[in-house]
């Protein structure tokens, strides 16, 4: 079996943590998310045309239609066509923008019209906020019911770190950040969690089963014994992923990167952050003892 | 002895597997594209008759048809190809007039044994097969404000009734005050409204004139939104169907919105017209010279801005109370509509009409509507949303005869106002007004390619994880391919069965599932390779199972736990990935311990191999 000493390279692990961590909060304070439609309402079209237009000359049109502050954007291919309008919502807003458009002789289309109404999307924001927290709290008592709070400890922080790089990420390229990122997000909080328990799976065990005190030692072991089995999982998990990305099409774009990301981030957290916490935190084998009486019946092989 | 399991264990693996092939199969059979044809009122059913007539109608216009069925007095045509849908819709709708509704529809194709099961396909959401989205938000302040009015009216009614002179009356923020020129008559009439009214408590005001307040309870107050909500539902739903969209939704989502869905509607304008319209009658008296200054009401014509005509306060009835209206043309072939009230609206409009012969009545259209104002908050730009009321008398006659239940209304502009009075009148009015928060159009060209990147995504996912387990386990991944296989068979049968949707983040959820599924196989897997260092053959597969079993509870539940909250905060898409997820997580669990043990137990159990190829 391979033999890495991955807890002795634990300081270099921390101080990429910490550097990215730190880039992600600057990130996520100075330049912020660039939240979607879903989150701060207003309205956006998006049109196709036969042929791929001139960015300037939709422009004119929409001034010339009246349609007050908006953008013009490309999505995905030359001729899709994105507009965000700022709450000059009217009665098939839709319509009214390809009609604009159509009076050129231009051949548009129109492929969706969203309208998010601005207290929804505050109400939305806020209730997504909130989820996060609960889903971390949940998951922070489940672990401590089934381990013990130390190891709950070291999870929460470990996806907290994820989510704020995650974020992070996000905030800094300027990606939109709509309700299938929000998805995506809560479902990284899922993976990196399955991870984190695997392997605490695997220290609670090797602990209770050795008599030594060397947890860096117990450690190692226990991440070498899981390493081939996080490296499978998070591969077959990215090449779905990647298929999605490259295949999934424009509307689930960033939903497969924040994917993307957030398995490559939960991967190496469940592996630095969330045991090497357990160091911090001064896990002791006395932590873990009194279960293990009740426990002991899974070491005898039957 | 060691990995085996009893006869009955594969029984029900195979039953399990067996019912979950047979209620996904619905999935494989396509819906055909069709138009189905229904009568607009209880009294047209679709006969064999129309039916020719369509189908001869649509032969001239080149359109294929595939098959014809009437069912239950609804045609259904089914069409050899979907671009060419709404074009016979157009045909059918122009040929058989307002009489029939005919709608896009994608019909089942489901063969009748496996339908006998209940077995059916899954829905696709509206971001797969395009179509309108609307979130209407309910102005309850307005819905307890009529219900004031309405009270305050009745009030009045029973006060001159009972000879008590009142001097004022105003109903604001759930309270309705009056007041009245001598202690005694305030007595009187509390006494009187509290043995009618006790929704509501009662307070003496004695600041300048005896006064009397009213304020609605908060029980009360509860009741009356519950009320606006449930009436606005029946009364969406109603004019959904009269909109003639097959597989609508409309369903309410916390304490006071409404989501409606319009599935293969792209005419938002007309859509947002019916479904949002806030119209309604008021029938009321003409005011004559008698009639006291705080009991009249001006208002000017709809189609005339400087005709104006004073009109009592009080309402004889309400478009609430008609129970049937059309539309047809009066003799100089103007269009006119055909009011038909229910009993309590006849009698209450008998006994008015009758006492009022010579006078005139007029016809009041009132439409609740709002406009958005900017304004500059906190050197912020903030889009206000302004509610507003438009009241427009649209005829005004004299009363020739005392009126039954049946009566029209004429001065309408156009046969097409006609229609959609008529329309708003049969479905009913809404008990108040309702906002647009939100609407989302999908158009059918997005919907399309959705599915087949959708499908394409899936495909490649399931090839690459399939190539990459058999490259790392040999043997068992063959063993994991099989129970990975089972499982999307599983989760498909599972959405089917429970009437999931399926939308584009939730075939995102299907391939995440697939790719996260073969970890509780790996981490077998990869136990049983460990095993085998210290324990022979079979020892070390029956260790392998059961020590990876606590593993993969642990992780599962943590996951399944978040994806339970995402549901409860979800919206649309984002709780149908929620959905998949979740039943991913089940399925997934009992394939990689029940169905790949079976398996494995079916081919290596119990026998004795030299080497296993893991």
């Amino acid at each position: 079996m391979t033999q890495i000493d991955f807890m002795g390279k634990r300081r270099i692990a921390y101080a990429v943590s910490i550097i990215l961590a730190v880039v992600a909060l600057g990130a996520l304070t100075f330049k912020g998310l660039n939240l979607g439609l879903d989150f701060t309402g207003g309205t956006q079209v998006e049109v196709r045309y036969q042929n791929a237009p001139q960015l300037d000359q939709v422009r004119e049109r929409l001034e010339e239609g009246d349609f007050g502050n908006f953008s013009v954007q490309t999505f995905g291919a030359n001729t899709d066509i994105l507009v965000r309008l700022q709450q000059s919502f009217d009665e098939g807003v839709g319509t009214q923008v390809v009609d604009a458009l159509r009076s050129a002789g231009n051949s548009v289309e129109l492929v969706r019209a969203e309208y998010v109404g601005a207290q929804v999307g505050d109400q939305l924001r806020d209730q997504s906020g909130l989820g996060m927290l609960i889903a971390l709290g949940v998951v922070a008592l489940y672990v401590a019911f089934r381990f013990q709070y130390k190891f709950a400890l070291g999870a929460l922080i470990s996806l907290g770190h994820d989510v704020v790089i995650l974020l992070g990420f996000f905030a800094l390229l300027g990606l939109d950040f709509d309700l299938t990122v929000l998805a995506a997000v809560l479902a990284v909080i899922g993976y990196s969690l399955n991870d984190t328990i695997i392997v605490y799976d695997r220290i609670r065990e090797n602990i209770r089963r050795s008599q030594s005190n060397d947890l860096v030692k117990i450690f190692n072991e226990a991440i070498n014994q899981t390493l081939s089995r996080t490296l499978s999982t998070s591969g077959t998990t990215l090449l779905v992923l990647l298929a999605l990305f490259f295949l999934g099409g424009d509307m689930i774009h960033n939903f497969s990167l924040a994917l993307i990301v957030g398995v490559v981030l939960g991967t190496f957290s469940s592996i630095y952050v969330a045991a090497a916490m357990l160091l911090l935190v001064h896990l002791e084998r006395e932590d873990l003892i009194p279960a293990q009486k009740e426990n002991a019946v899974d070491d005898e092989a039957p | 002895m060691l990995n085996r399991y009893p006869l009955w264990k594969y029984l029900l693996i195979l039953l399990v597997i067996i019912v979950g092939v047979l209620y996904a199969l619905p999935n494989l059979y396509p819906k055909d594209p069709a138009i189905q044809i229904s009568g607009a009122n209880a009294s047209a059913t679709v006969s064999g008759d129309e039916m020719n007539r369509v189908a001869r109608a649509l032969e001239d216009a080149g359109i294929n048809v595939a098959s014809r069925s009437i069912d239950n007095g609804t045609g259904l045509f089914r069409l050899a190809s979907d671009n060419q849908q709404t074009r016979a819709r157009d045909i059918a709708g122009e040929l058989l007039g307002q009489q029939y509704t005919v709608a896009l529809n994608l019909a089942d194709s489901t063969p009748q044994w496996l339908r006998a099961i209940g077995a059916k396909p899954m829905n696709l959401g509206l971001d797969l097969r395009g179509g309108v989205h609307f979130l209407l938000e309910v102005d309850m302040d307005a819905a307890i404000e009529q219900r004031l009015e309405l009270n305050a009216s009745a009030m009045r009614d029973t006060l001159r009734s009972e000879g008590i002179r009142y001097r004022d009356s105003e109903a604001s923020d759930q309270t309705l005050s009056f007041s009245f020129a001598s202690e005694a008559d305030r007595d009187r009439a509390r006494s009187l409204l509290a043995s009618q009214y006790q929704n509501y408590s009662f307070s003496n005001t004695d600041e300048g004139r005896p006064g009397l307040t009213l304020s609605l309870n908060p029980q009360a107050v509860s009741e009356i939104q519950d009320y606006a909500i449930n009436q606005n539902l029946t009364t969406l739903r109603n004019r959904v169907n009269e909109l003639g969209v097959s597989e609508p939704l409309v369903q309410r989502q916390g304490p006071n919105r409404i989501v409606v869905e319009l599935p293969g509607v792209q005419d938002t304008a007309e859509a947002k017209r019916i479904v949002g319209a806030t119209a309604n009658l008021e029938f009321r008296l003409e005011a004559t010279d008698s009639t006291p200054e705080d009991q009249r009401q001006t208002f000017s014509f709809r189609n005339d801005d400087s005709r104006r005509a004073a009109l009592e306060r009080d309402v004889i009835i309400t478009g609430d109370r008609v129970s049937n209206a059309s539309t047809s043309f009066d003799e100089s072939g103007r269009p006119q509509v055909n009011i038909n009230l229910d009993g309590q609206g006849g009698s209450q409009m008998n006994r008015a009409s009758r006492a009022n012969i010579g006078r005139n009545m007029a016809v009041l259209y009132i439409e609740h509507r709002t406009r958005d104002r900017t304004v500059m908050k906190n050197g912020e730009q903030v889009t206000e949303r302004v509610p507003y009321t438009e009241r427009g008398i649209i005829s005004l006659a004299t009363i020739q005869s005392a009126l039954g239940n049946q009566f029209r209304i004429t001065g309408l502009d156009s046969p097409a106002e006609a229609r959609e009075l008529s329309l708003l009148l049969r479905s009913g009015s809404l008990a108040a007004p309702i906002y647009f928060a939100q609407e989302r159009t999908i158009g059918p060209s997005l919907g399309q390619q959705n599915i087949e990147r959708g499908v394409i995504s899936v495909i490649v996912g399931l090839l690459l994880v399939v190539a990459f387990m058999i490259a790392r386990y040999k043997a068992f991944g063959v063993i994991a391919n099989l129970s990975l296989a089972v499982n999307l068979v599983l989760l498909i049968a599972a959405m089917s069965v429970l009437g999931a949707t399926l939308t584009l983040p939730g075939i995102a959820g299907i391939v995440l599932t697939l790719g996260m599924a073969v970890d509780a196989n790996v981490l077998i897997f990869e136990r049983i390779r460990e095993e085998l260092r210290a324990r022979p053959i079979q020892q070390a597969i029956h260790a392998g199972y059961e020590r990876a079993f606590t593993s993969i509870v642990d992780a599962n539940i943590t996951t399944l736990l978040v994806a339970v909250i995402l549901f409860s905060i979800g919206t649309g898409p984002v709780r149908g990935f929620a959905v998949t997820l979740s039943l991913g997580i089940i399925t997934s669990v009992f394939t990689a311990v029940m169905v790949s043990r079976a398996i494995t137990n079916l081919s290596v159990g119990g026998k004795s191999i030299k080497k296993l190829w893991i």
